[in-house]
């Protein structure tokens, strides 16, 4: 299994995000923002959380148009598993991979703490390993969390059953509670949290080693 | 010659920024202040004879995000 992680000027979640990848029986390729091509025989792309551009003009939209996001659009469009995190999922809404935007978080302040989720749909194979409804505890760290459609994109995912994720308590303003969502193949998901700062009991908690346990059981058996 | 592109948060997209500029305005004793809007400006000098549908082109596909905010341009 073969995992290649994105690395931007700015990118800061890329290490973690290889070392959870690595956990799970993953050889992990590091691919810089310049490179036009993903390394051969790529199961997954993960696009890490971090400052990509310094977030410059918008969160990920500098990111988006980067040689590499144009590999990554290739890969996905051919069924290619992406992983966005954080800043990966702002890059991936901006390359339109998935729909929507990150917003300023409504009460305009960076947080960074444990948030519970609940697993809204676990037809993915990001969350097949949690139970339908589980709750888990992922840390959130930023400030452009807000996760913004409009009404009929909304209504589209909701009934797509494409919302991966939901917080319990809304804590940046998404509209309905939406922390992280899949593309229609299901195969591209984007999320606010940091399923990778929850992968080891040393980080405090482990909620997030199922999303990359389940990853690295299919992509086995593929 | 130049252009200015003006990008601003569409109708109906919450603007906690705007939102707080506003509660700052009546906090100073600025009555009346019913709603701020925050965008921002963009100025491009470009070659001379660049047409508005590149420039046009340039705010669809990075200046403005068009799933939340709208793009005015000015040629100057």
């Amino acid at each position: 299994m073969r995992a290649a992680v994105v690395v931007f000027p700015g990118s800061n979640c890329d290490r973690d995000l290889a070392v959870a990848f690595r956990n799970e029986g993953f050889q992990v390729d590091m691919v810089w923002h310049k490179d036009t091509e993903l390394p051969q025989g790529v199961d997954i792309v993960g696009v890490p959380g971090g400052f990509s551009y310094g977030d410059y003009l918008r969160c990920g939209a500098i990111a988006a148009q980067s040689p590499v996001c144009r590999a990554v659009a290739d890969f996905a469009g051919k069924g290619g598993y992406v992983l966005g995190i954080c800043n990966g999922f702002q890059v991936l809404t901006e390359t339109g991979l998935l729909p929507g935007a990150l917003l300023r978080n409504a009460g305009l302040k960076y947080i960074c703490r444990t948030e519970t989720l609940r697993v809204a749909s676990t037809d993915s194979v990001y969350t097949q390993g949690y139970g339908a409804g589980a709750e888990i505890g992922i840390p959130i760290a930023h400030h452009d969390g807000n996760y913004f459609a409009d009404q009929d994109t909304l209504d589209r995912l909701e009934g797509e059953d494409r919302v991966a994720f939901t917080y319990a308590t809304n804590p940046n303003g998404s509209q309905r509670d939406i922390a992280g969502i899949v593309s229609q193949n299901r195969r591209v998901l984007g999320m606010m949290p940091h399923p990778e700062r929850a992968a080891d009991p040393v980080h405090g908690g482990d909620d997030g080693l199922a999303l990359f346990r389940a990853l690295g059981g299919v992509l086995a058996a593929a | 010659m130049k252009a200015r592109v003006h990008v601003m948060l569409k109708t109906g997209v919450l603007d906690p920024q705007g939102e707080a500029v506003r509660h700052a305005l009546g906090a100073m004793g600025f009555d009346g202040v019913d709603a701020v809007r925050q965008g921002k400006v963009i100025e491009l000098d470009l070659a001379d004879g660049t047409d508005e549908a590149t420039i046009a082109e340039m705010c669809e596909k990075l200046l403005a995000n068009t799933v939340i905010e709208t793009y005015k341009i000015e040629l100057l």
